[in-house]
């Protein structure tokens, strides 16, 4: 069976083990004279059984499902004949592909190996095999235990407590998953990073100033060794981002400030829900107009005027990352200017200041602390972001500040490195695990200091 | 009296000059607004002016002597038989006695100038009406790609004409009477992915997004919603629970790409899932939006007034039941608006999901949670790359059938929020 329709059924049958639940408990208690003999009401000996058969029928489907593709895969590469066992993860994953596609019939079994044919039948057999008994197991997990619940169910039975206990646990697992994500990350990254380092060192990584991370694929091969320095990266992410901050920070900060300070009811509430659209638009559509509408416009522009500038220039993405970003910033100063006191605007008002001075001589100095927390968090969106700088900005690693060269950026490189086909254990794909590290490790950074920053803020004036 | 006069004096005549520092600052905001505005508009005139070709196509109507004896066909029932047979050159003897002076000597020009995929078209329609064979037919079919950019951009230098004066000079003519046509581009909304531009659609993308999206919702919904109610209601005031708080605002912030990295690490090679799937992406944006959508539940929850919980309790409702029965019914409206928000958010999301391998050009359209899928954005990136200005303008066409996605998600947060959020 599907997974889906299983997970469908799974579902009517906690239905139907509510409905007996339900049953039972009145049954039970009309020869006492009625549902007030129960302990608890209908409904939870109802929903208590349907949780009982529901629950262990989820986490068995869950379980299956996310380890079944491994399993099958061991098993396929381990029945393969001894000649053919791939020596390297890498080799095993394009096997495997292979094999995948035999079976699914995208590649005619004539045309490989007889091994190949048999593993590619195994691995079919194998797959329907292992949905049967998926849905067998869920299925009898489910009635199993749906039956376990309904027979436990006595007048005396609190079934409301335990339907509630059971809840608060569900409630808090689904609250710790935030933590499993985060350790998820950390793990998934941290590993592939250790294994960079034991190909390539730590120094060369951090310090070298030379990015060039293709690697021979034949001993013979004359190829260069592969740089992983990462300096040209950083910088260049630092150049986009900086291009990008001196668009947003004035403009957003601006805007925030005439919006809450000068602005009529009537124009704020039709500027702003325009502001938000530009955050709302998805970044491969920034991506698209970076690199087709402004990139080719600066390189114009900037032919004209006698100087050489890059078709993928810096400059381009910066720009159109800074008008991204230009909403995150406005309504994040927006917040922190309207939370300093009246009292302050009032008093400085009183005095004889005018507006502008009581904004910047009273008001802004205020919420500076909120301000720099809400530019951290900028900074931190602008060096994640990705698909501006994969469509706009270009692959070359250059050294430079020069915002009309082609610099390429963190994020550039790791899309580079993991799409397309990829073995997972050299040192290309690892690296850009050691990149997605280095991205995780320094917004965690910015994000950290920068929330708070904005928290202390706001427990000043609170 | 010198002194008092002077002082009053200096403010006075300080006076202009801050008041014009007052009108500076203001024009500063103004002009701030008119910058980020200006942007907004350039980029949907951009994008606009660029890809609204992209909605229409152009088709060449013309009369088809289906002869059996031309395409070595006597039987269209015959399975074999319309595989060998030869369809391109009944459409291009057609076209050939459409164009006042061509011969057969020019048949190569002339065979440029009809959609290669029409011969498919013209097998089908066979297939599925026998009974045509030996009959002249007048049928449609999309033009050559070139056809349609010289038709659609002649006069604009962006776009290159592959045409030659000769093809030109026959499509202008074929134009006049009507023969060669514009009309809506249906070939866009009806098909999934192409390597010919005129025959690419943009179903196949955004089956692959409303699969992914279902998955997203079902996962993302339900466990943020309970996330929120555990943060919010049950969790004791401890070390534990702040660091669940620390870590679900830290993920918010998280850039997305690293959330590919995991779906690639963890669903991919560690679980062996198959890569560029639904599920898996579904998991992945999932994960990405769960914090978006526990914070504003959060608040949601929040906003529900005390009133209420003691209200329940003092009738002797349990804690459960104050939250299950009348603090979540209450907060629903805004836990709605702030998953519509979210998932508006993933619905635009392309970064994690080229790395676990949706960028796959995919010509089917997906037909189930585990079939190879694309998605809208995606779609768009790929088609962006291309060369071809024609694919350009499928995607820019593209962008804003994600857009109107987009709008109408949070035009309907929006409305929800004014209509059902209550104010106490």
């Amino acid at each position: 069976m599907q997974p889906a329709n299983l997970l469908l059924l799974t579902l009517v049958m906690a239905i139907v083990a509510y409905g007996l639940g339900y049953a039972r408990s009145r049954s039970l208690a009309m020869p006492m004279g009625g549902i007030r003999h129960l302990k608890s009401l209908p409904f939870y000996y109802g929903a208590r059984a349907a949780l009982w058969s529901g629950i262990p029928a989820l986490l068995v489907l869950a379980c299956w499902m996310a380890f079944q593709g491994k399993v099958i895969q061991l098993i396929v590469i381990g029945g393969l004949p001894e000649g053919l066992i791939p020596p390297t993860d890498g080799e095993a994953s394009l096997l495997l592909s292979k094999i995948s596609n035999v079976a699914s019939g995208a590649l005619p079994s004539g045309f490989v190996e007889a091994p190949i044919a048999e593993a590619a039948e195994r691995l079919k057999a194998l797959r329907s095999q292992s949905q049967f008994l998926m849905s067998a197991l869920v299925i009898s997990v489910a009635v199993l235990a749906g039956f376990l619940g309904w027979l436990r169910i006595r007048p005396r039975l609190n079934a409301r407590a335990q339907v509630e206990a059971i809840l608060k646990w569900l409630f808090f697992s689904c609250a710790a998953l935030a933590i499993l994500t985060t350790v998820g990350i950390i793990f998934s990254v941290a590993f592939e990073t250790f294994r960079f380092f034991e190909k390539v060192p730590f120094t060369d990584f951090i310090f070298g100033s030379h990015w060039s991370p293709q690697t021979a694929l034949r001993a013979d091969q004359v190829a260069s060794q592969g740089a992983f320095g990462m300096i040209p990266l950083f910088t260049g992410t630092l150049l986009i981002s900086a291009i990008a901050m001196i668009v947003a920070v004035p403009v957003g900060l601006l805007s925030a400030i005439y919006l809450s300070e000068y602005a009529g009811k009537k124009v704020r509430g039709v500027v702003k829900p325009l502001l938000e659209m530009l955050a709302g638009i998805p970044t491969v559509v920034y991506g698209f107009f970076a690199a087709l509408t402004v990139a080719p416009f600066i390189s114009d522009v900037a032919a004209t005027l006698g100087i050489e500038a890059s078709s993928q220039s810096a400059l381009a993405a910066g720009a159109v990352m800074g008008i991204m970003i230009i909403p995150f910033v406005s309504s994040l100063s927006d917040d922190v200017i309207n939370a300093v006191p009246q009292a302050m605007r009032d008093g400085s008002l009183a005095l004889g200041a005018t507006q502008s001075e009581t904004m910047k001589k009273v008001i802004f100095p205020a919420a500076l602390p909120g301000i720099m927390g809400g530019i951290l968090l900028a900074v931190s969106r602008a060096i994640g972001e990705t698909m501006i700088v994969v469509m706009a900005a270009g692959l070359a690693a250059n050294l430079t500040a020069n915002p009309l060269e082609t610099v390429t950026t963190v994020t550039v490189q790791i899309v580079t490195l993991l799409t397309g086909d990829q073995e997972f254990d050299s040192a290309k794909t690892l690296a850009a695990f050691a990149l997605g590290a280095m991205l995780f490790l320094s917004t965690l950074l910015l994000n950290v200091v920068a929330l708070k920053i904005v928290r202390k803020y706001r427990e000043q004036y609170d | 009296m010198t002194d008092q006069r002077s002082q009053a004096e200096i403010v006075r005549q300080s006076l202009k000059r801050r008041y014009r520092k007052e009108r500076r600052f203001r024009a500063y905001g103004i002009m701030a607004i008119a910058i980020a505005l200006g942007a907004l508009i350039i980029l949907f005139t951009d994008i606009i002016g660029k890809g609204y070709t992209g909605f229409v196509k152009t088709t060449i109507t013309m009369d088809v002597q289906l002869d059996g004896g031309m395409m070595y066909l006597d039987d269209p029932t015959d399975e074999r038989q319309i595989k060998m047979a030869d369809f391109v050159e009944p459409l291009v003897q057609a076209l050939i006695k459409e164009i006042p002076g061509a011969t057969e000597e020019d048949r190569k020009q002339v065979r440029e100038l009809i959609n290669p995929y029409a011969s498919v078209t013209l097998r089908d329609a066979l297939k599925n009406n026998p009974e045509w064979l030996n009959t002249t037919r007048t049928l449609t079919f999309l033009t050559h790609t070139d056809v349609d950019v010289y038709v659609k951009h002649a006069g604009d230098g962006a776009y290159s004409i592959k045409l030659n004066e000769q093809q030109r000079a026959w499509v202008d003519d074929l134009l006049e009477r009507n023969v060669v046509d514009t009309s809506f581009n249906n070939v866009f909304f009806s098909g999934g992915d192409s390597r010919d531009p005129s025959k690419a659609g943009i179903v196949g993308a955004i089956v692959g997004s409303l699969l992914t999206m279902f998955v997203t919702l079902i996962l993302s919904f339900p466990i943020g919603v309970a996330a929120a109610i555990y943060l919010e209601e049950f969790a004791p005031q401890n070390r534990f629970t702040d660091f669940i708080e620390v870590n679900i605002n830290n993920l918010a912030a998280v850039p997305s790409i690293i959330f590919g990295l995991l779906g690639l690490a963890v669903f991919i090679n560690l679980f062996g899932m198959p890569r560029s799937v639904p599920v898996v992406g579904g998991l992945v944006l999932s994960l990405m939006t769960l914090p978006t959508i526990i914070i504003s539940g959060r608040a949601a929850i929040k906003s529900v007034p005390p009133s209420i919980r003691e209200a329940a309790e003092g009738i002797g409702a349990s804690k459960m039941q104050v939250v299950l029965h009348h603090v979540l019914p209450l907060a629903m409206p805004g836990m709605l608006t702030g998953s519509i928000i979210g998932m508006a958010q993933a619905l635009g999301e392309t970064a994690p999901l080229l790395l676990i391998g949706m960028v796959a050009f995919i010509v089917d359209v997906p037909d189930g949670f585990f079939d190879s899928a694309t998605v809208l954005p995606v779609q768009v990136f790929l088609w962006a790359g291309s060369p071809e200005l024609a694919f350009i303008e499928r995607a820019s066409a593209a962008i804003m059938v994600l857009l109107t996605f987009l709008i109408s998600m949070n035009a309907l947060a929006i409305w929800m929020r004014k209509r059902l959020e209550r104010r106490w």
